[in-house]
């Protein structure tokens, strides 16, 4: 007489170590193997949208912080390049290259954060985290030296930055740039190579190029797979297009090259930077803005490419001080709509780690 | 009275003594203790300093851990209770001691509150037969090696009430996981070990130590591999602790326990790696034999050189796979303990009583089909554990015209 089994239905989450906040899947396995992969979000919904069409244009950046709270420039970033191009402002070159400046030491942040997270699904307890909170530390402190917060940090205003950069944040920098290339090669001695590592990520949880674009997933995940598609690029914003830098493209979109991908991407990053700090000038951080901003009726979408995909904000203006209507277009949610193709027929480890390998944040996604 | 003791009365002279001195106490004229009770008290004296000397140096060991650990993830570690955080121990135990014991509705009461005890006793149960030093056992068990292969597995059975009695699927993913991989490495384990008997030619552990004229990790490395990576899988020890691996079945088998409950599966799994450290040091690290030091301190310090080893292994490496790990056990450890015991038998009919020259010669050939076999294992699996070419950054077709769209 044959054993008789029945499938397993696990509730992941909202409370759960590497859910990465309060997101749910229902997953039904058949002994350790995945049949159905089923997300429920909304548990950190706060309504951030709604809440910013009752507020000013200018108050509106404090709630783009609280989106992806690990990558605050970005959002900012993201949200007044889109007011600018509603009310037509054109912000001073300085504060452009501040700007991608500013961008890119985030998104080596996030990304420092996404793969310490990573191993750490992997089960490397919290060794390779820590290395990594480490050189995130000191990008912090020179984010605490330049608007004088850490995590939210609404650095940017519409049209421009909030204030000039005090003279000490220059060395520091130049330190940094100094040092953050050998960090990044000990993090590639210390894990990249190892059989663990490299037996557990490769060949799983695969995402394919098809599959990627049709999922309309965006940012490293779908560089990983081998699309080449990169805002920065494709469509540059401040002064990106003055900047030289490579975009690092994946082959077979495992997880392995999901975590190759945030490494070379780092690298990218701080040519980016060094590039920035010898061309930025003096001059005006900041356009003549009202206090009030009154962009025209009409509507407008400004988007960057952040650390984990493509952010866009999409505004209607009435003529009033605030927005009439505000949507965001988060990557971390639409990073997740190929979940279920990539999850179903994997074991429940593969899952962790790929789940951390496409590197959301809840705050986005639940908005 | 006199037969059924003896065996272990004659074993260790600390215990004899103890028992002479009860047994032979006289007032006036009168013996007071009667034979059975001296024999009672002398054990219970003997067998309390061990459990409270091995769960002292556990709850030290925990702070050194949580201190070294804290230095290789280039953090400081606890350091706010008393100088260098060193009674961060007793607040532990202060705060899970004064903690709620919860227990979920629906679990099956009786299973769920003995899982802990069991899990505790059998770490505990190793060090019976462990030599401390000179003439320092417990009990000189002629089975003693048996006795430890069989007391170690019964934390899988304690792993498998918890994870059934707890109603949580997550605890009982975890205790699926932990019969898988008992069963599977119980089988290297004994293989690995079997060298070693050979050699030794006793499973008495007082003898093996004695048997050793050189350190047997010299004459049986690739057992030695062998056997460190399952006494690991046993304890389920990075990077095999996919038992209660934190990030995907959030504690395993002992989700649902809390506070002084959880703290003994903490406690049990704190002593392991001692005990672990102990059998290691007893079988391939000549026990508490070395020059100059006393015996004791010798053992001591190379259990603590063990035990260090197997905390840097926790702190480096990621898990594997559940797949992978049985895979490891069964298609590399497997064949590799057989090899080695084929080996190692060969050697001891060839050589029956080695002569120095010979020893070196075994150590030599032993050495040299290690080397061999772990270079010929990792290029098998070198096709899929090759690191990828890094990524080929391709010049991008910039567009400018999107940003007319808008």
């Amino acid at each position: 007489m044959p054993i008789r089994t029945e499938p397993v239905t696990i509730n992941l989450g909202p409370q759960h170590p590497s859910t990465h906040g309060v997101f749910r899947m229902r997953i039904t396995f058949d002994g350790e193997i995945i049949l159905d992969v089923e997300p429920i979000f909304g548990y950190l919904h706060r309504g951030s949208e709604k809440l910013a069409e009752e507020r000013t244009y200018t108050q509106v950046i404090t709630l783009t912080d609280r989106l992806d709270y690990v990558s605050s420039m970005s959002n900012n970033l993201a949200y007044v390049l889109a007011v600018e191009k509603l009310a037509g402002i054109n912000p001073p070159e300085r504060a452009m290259y501040m700007r991608v400046m500013v961008a890119e030491l985030q998104r080596i942040v996030s990304h420092l954060v996404a793969t310490g997270f990573f191993l750490n699904d992997l089960g490397a307890l919290a060794t390779p985290l820590m290395y990594c909170f480490r050189e995130r530390e000191k990008i912090l402190e020179m984010f605490e030296m330049l608007c004088g917060a850490r995590i939210t940090l609404s650095y940017m205003r519409v049209g421009g930055i909030f204030q000039d950069t005090p003279p000490e944040f220059w060395p520091v920098l130049s330190d940094f740039l100094d040092y953050m290339p050998g960090y990044i090669d000990e993090y590639e001695r210390l894990i990249t190579g190892n059989e663990i590592l490299l037996s557990r990520t490769k060949g799983t949880g695969i995402l394919s190029a098809e599959t990627a674009i049709n999922s309309s997933i965006s940012g490293p995940v779908l560089r990983a797979s081998g699309v080449n598609w990169d805002l920065r690029k494709a469509d540059p914003y401040d002064v990106y297009d003055r900047m030289e830098f490579d975009v690092p493209l994946g082959t077979v979109g495992d997880n392995y090259d999901r975590y190759l991908m945030r490494i070379a991407e780092m690298r990218q990053s701080l040519r980016i930077i060094e590039q920035c700090a010898d061309q930025i000038e003096d001059g005006p951080i900041k356009a003549n803005v009202p206090a009030l901003v009154r962009p025209p009726i009409g509507d407008a979408y400004g988007h960057v490419e952040a650390p984990k995909g493509e952010l866009g904000f999409y505004m209607v203006s009435d003529g009033s001080i605030a927005p009439y209507r505000f949507k965001i277009r988060s990557p971390s949610l639409l990073n997740l709509s190929a979940l279920r193709d990539m999850l179903v027929g994997c074991k429940l480890a593969d899952m962790i780690v790929t789940f951390g390998s496409i590197d959301i944040n809840m705050g986005e996604v639940d908005r | 009275m006199e037969p059924i003791y003896v065996p272990f009365r004659e074993a260790n002279s600390f215990y004899r003594n103890l028992y002479d001195l009860f047994a032979e106490w006289s007032f006036w004229g009168v013996s007071p203790i009667p034979d059975w009770l001296a024999y009672f008290l002398a054990g219970f004296l003997i067998v309390f300093a061990v459990v409270n000397t091995v769960v002292i140096v556990t709850t030290i060991g925990t702070w050194v851990e949580r201190r070294l650990i804290g230095r290789f993830q280039s953090r400081l570690g606890p350091n706010r209770w008393g100088p260098w955080g060193l009674l961060t121990p007793v607040a532990d135990a202060v705060k899970l001691l004064s903690k709620e014991d919860t227990r979920p509705e629906g679990v099956d009461r009786w299973v769920f509150n003995l899982a802990p005890l069991v899990f505790i006793v059998s770490p505990l149960l190793v060090f019976a037969v462990i030599p401390f030093g000179k003439n320092t056992y417990i009990a000189n068990l002629n089975i003693g090696i048996l006795f430890i292969i069989a007391v170690t597995t019964v934390p899988t059975i304690a792993m498998f009430m918890a994870g059934w009695a707890s109603g949580n699927r997550y605890s009982l993913f975890g205790a699926m996981r932990g019969v898988a991989q008992l069963v599977s490495y119980e089988v290297p384990m004994v293989l690995s070990i079997v060298g070693v008997l050979l050699l030794a030619g006793s499973l008495s552990l007082v003898d093996i130590v004695e048997a050793q004229r050189i350190p047997f990790i010299l004459l049986q490395p690739l057992g030695f591999f062998i056997f460190l990576l399952a006494i690991s899988a046993e304890m389920n020890r990075s990077p095999f602790d996919i038992v209660e691996a934190d990030s995907e079945l959030v504690a395993g088998f002992h989700t649902e326990y809390s506070g002084m409950k959880w703290g003994t599966f903490q406690l049990a799994e704190f002593i392991a790696p001692f005990g672990a450290a102990s059998i290691i040091t007893t079988l391939f690290l000549k026990g508490w034999d070395g020059p100059l030091l006393p015996s004791h301190l010798w053992f001591f310090l190379k259990v603590c050189f063990v035990w260090f080893v197997l905390l840097w292994i926790r702190a480096t490496l990621p898990r594997l796979r559940v797949d992978q790990i049985m895979g490891l056990a069964w298609k590399f450890l497997f064949p590799l303990g057989i090899l080695n015991l084929f080996i190692t038998a060969a050697e001891v009919l060839v050589w029956e009583t080695p002569t120095t020259v010979q020893l070196w010669a075994m150590v030599g050939i032993n050495w040299v089909i290690a080397i061999v076999c772990l270079v010929a294992v990792s290029h098998l699996m070198s096709d899929k554990l090759s690191t990828r070419a890094p990524l080929a950054p391709f010049p991008v077709r910039v567009r400018r015209d999107l940003r007319e769209v808008r």
